[in-house]
């Protein structure tokens, strides 16, 4: 510092030590700003503004912003469709996420090996998360169709009955939670092949001495080497999952129907009860406001009980 | 988990981070140019290749499958796209491509205003990527070489914000964009996706490693501004990492979907995934239009895809998240 002010110093004189120890002050908060102050506008302030807008009667159409408490929340929860949207997001959820972490972690183990033409195969794996959430959903609505959707034809043609997909609860979470999978698994691999690749060497040739084979390697040094990693996974798949709007939506078929979530709500998720309240009819801002600030708190909530679950196998393994 | 646990996880300690080369490298200021994942040193790699498994004949099967059930939902679209819609409705339905494609692409651009839906797409994820590679390695280049007070604190905000849930905020988010009158214009868009949080600690985690601390000392004692040594010595070091990090975000920002749905309403405003959702919305549902309209959204990413690709994979590897 001195040295550098020195240094400054000998060429501009009192005020280019002035200016040198004011940029040298001020350039990293000025650096910092832009990101603090457009987050802060475009992120924070909305989702805080949120929980204050839910305590209104509000609405785009008037002027009148009656306060009402909690009134909104009571609304909410005595609506069975709240309950209803819910329990489908939960059981969309755990479908989705459960087999395609597992599904990842086996690849992630198969792409550790010597394999040739490397990046060609990651590349492989990478390219379902490349299509937007609107191309899979539609790609998928036309693979799981009823009468002409190819997966019906090859279930019949093994034998098995063709499924009217989008007809049942748990068919539809089925189709949805496929969507999903197939998009994440790819990316989930390559998580977790990253940070196997950091598991020093040596405790699997001490595994390796000791007798174990590869699967046992996998479950017994792999995982819990990489636990980090997978609370990591965990947690981000949760947030995503409990956000899933555009699958079911498509799925429905965009308008209507796609907006309830199927006739009889089937598969309505959180948010498209969200955007339903929200955007679709009458703009209840203040009860969609509500549903929001509910399904934070459910992220919150779930996301903190997949920690606590995952840290609980920590200490019992 | 605390954000400050987030940041340990995600730095050093992570698996997921800049050690994933194969060294077990802790040292946060080692270089993380040389550390790309995929490229590991010569000795580490042969100390690995002596130790990784040679795959059987049943783990190239299994990659195999993996692939094929990767790639067959895209090529299925593109043999949906090249048929006439009443072909698709025959037994068993067809898994070949057909002559309609010239036909259903016509067929697209007439129906919605698809190339200016393009054009808009095009616009909108160009000035976000360009905006959040440019703010991030600002940023980043504070966090990780300059010393100010409350960098550690503000630094822990930053990756405590990466989990925070922001979509949820689209209420009063339309709300301040009926203020600003920005509603069912590009901005509305744009405006939000100008920052973000995952870029902000890539870069700080990137810079961290690659800019070594004497160079800035020297060119500080050149006399140089730290604005200077940002535009002249920190922006040429960033480049790789903001390849990768342009890439994500412009795929990202291309393939939203909720937040330009909401507040883009009429045709010409549209991005590409908005119009891809109207054509899908119809009453009777044309499919063979619809998934040729998907396939033209796609096919530009399949292209970024495979000139970048090699970038993604190493992003996300350095332990990306989830945009």
């Amino acid at each position: 510092m001195t040295i550098a002010a020195k240094g400054t110093g000998t060429r501009g004189g009192p005020t280019g030590l002035l200016r040198y120890r004011l940029d040298l002050k001020a350039s990293p908060y000025l650096y910092i700003a832009p990101f603090f102050v457009l987050f802060a506008v475009f992120g924070l302030f909305p989702l805080a503004f949120t929980a204050w807008v839910s305590t209104h009667e509000w609405s785009l159409l008037s002027d009148e912003h009656a306060f009402i408490g909690l009134g909104n929340y009571e609304t909410l929860l005595s609506d069975p469709y709240f309950w209803n949207a819910l329990g489908n997001t939960m059981s969309i959820l755990v479908l989705a996420t459960v087999p395609q972490l597992f599904a990842a972690l086996l690849l992630a183990h198969l792409l550790t090996m010597r394999l040739r033409a490397q990046t060609f195969w990651r590349m492989g794996m990478l390219l379902p998360n490349v299509a937007s959430v609107v191309a899979v959903a539609v790609i998928f609505s036309q693979l799981f169709g009823r009468d002409f959707g190819l997966i019906n034809w090859v279930l019949e043609s093994l034998g098995a009955g063709r499924i009217d997909w989008q007809a049942g609860s748990a068919t539809s979470h089925v189709a949805i939670a496929v969507m999903v999978a197939w998009k994440w698994t790819g990316y989930n691999a390559l998580i977790y092949l990253a940070a196997m690749q950091a598991v020093p060497r040596e405790v699997y040739e001490a595994a390796h001495l000791d007798g174990a084979s590869r699967m046992q390697q996998l479950f017994h040094v792999t995982v819990p080497m990489i636990r980090p990693t997978i609370v990591f996974t965990v947690i981000v798949s949760t947030i995503y999952g409990l956000q899933i709007f555009a699958e079911p939506q498509l799925f429905g078929g965009g308008g209507q129907n796609g907006v309830t979530g199927g006739a009889s709500r089937q598969f309505q998720t959180l948010t498209l009860y969200l955007y339903e309240h929200g955007f679709n009819r009458g703009f209840e801002f203040g009860y969609a406001s509500a549903v929001a600030w509910t399904m934070f708190a459910v992220i919150v909530l779930v996301a903190l009980l997949n920690y606590l679950f995952i840290r609980r196998i920590r200490s019992a393994s | 988990m605390t954000a400050s646990d987030l940041v340990d996880l995600s730095a050093d300690s992570s698996p997921g981070g800049r050690a994933a080369d194969g060294r077990g490298s802790t040292d946060s200021r080692r270089p993380v140019r040389t550390a790309l994942p995929g490229r590991p040193g010569r000795r580490a790699r042969a100390r690995l290749r002596a130790l990784r498994e040679q795959p059987g004949r049943l783990a190239y099967l299994t990659l195999v499958a993996v692939l094929f059930f990767s790639g067959f939902p895209l090529y299925y679209s593109f043999v949906v796209a090249s048929r006439d819609n009443s072909a698709l409705a025959t037994v068993p339905p067809p898994v070949l491509p057909g002559a309609n494609l010239v036909e259903n692409v016509e067929r697209v651009f007439a129906t919605v205003p698809f190339g200016t839906a393009l054009v808009n797409s095009v616009i909108v994820s160009g000035t976000v990527t360009a905006s959040v590679v440019f703010f991030s390695t600002l940023a980043g280049f504070a966090f990780a070489k300059l010393e100010f007070k409350g960098a550690k604190v503000l630094l822990v905000s930053v990756v405590a914000t990466m989990m925070v849930p922001v979509q949820l905020g689209v209420i009063p988010l339309f709300m301040l964009m009926v203020e600003l009158e920005w509603t069912d214009t590009l901005w509305a868009v744009i405006a939000p996706g100008l920052v973000n949080a995952f870029g902000v600690f890539f870069m700080t985690q990137y810079l961290r490693g690659a800019l070594p601390g004497s160079l800035i000392e020297s060119a500080r004692m050149d006399g140089a501004s730290t604005f200077r040594i940002f535009w002249q010595i920190v922006m040429p070091a960033a480049r790789p990492a903001a390849v990768v990090l342009g890439v994500l975000t412009f795929l990202t920002a291309w393939n939203d979907y909720f937040w330009p749905l909401i507040v883009l309403s009429s045709p010409e405003n549209q991005t590409v995934q908005v119009a891809l959702s109207t054509l899908s919305g119809g009453y009777v549902t044309d499919q063979s239009l619809v998934l040729t309209g998907t396939m033209l959204a796609t096919l530009p990413l399949l292209a970024v895809f495979a000139l970048l690709g090699k970038y993604m994979i190493s992003g996300i590897m350095q332990g990306a998240v989830k945009g």
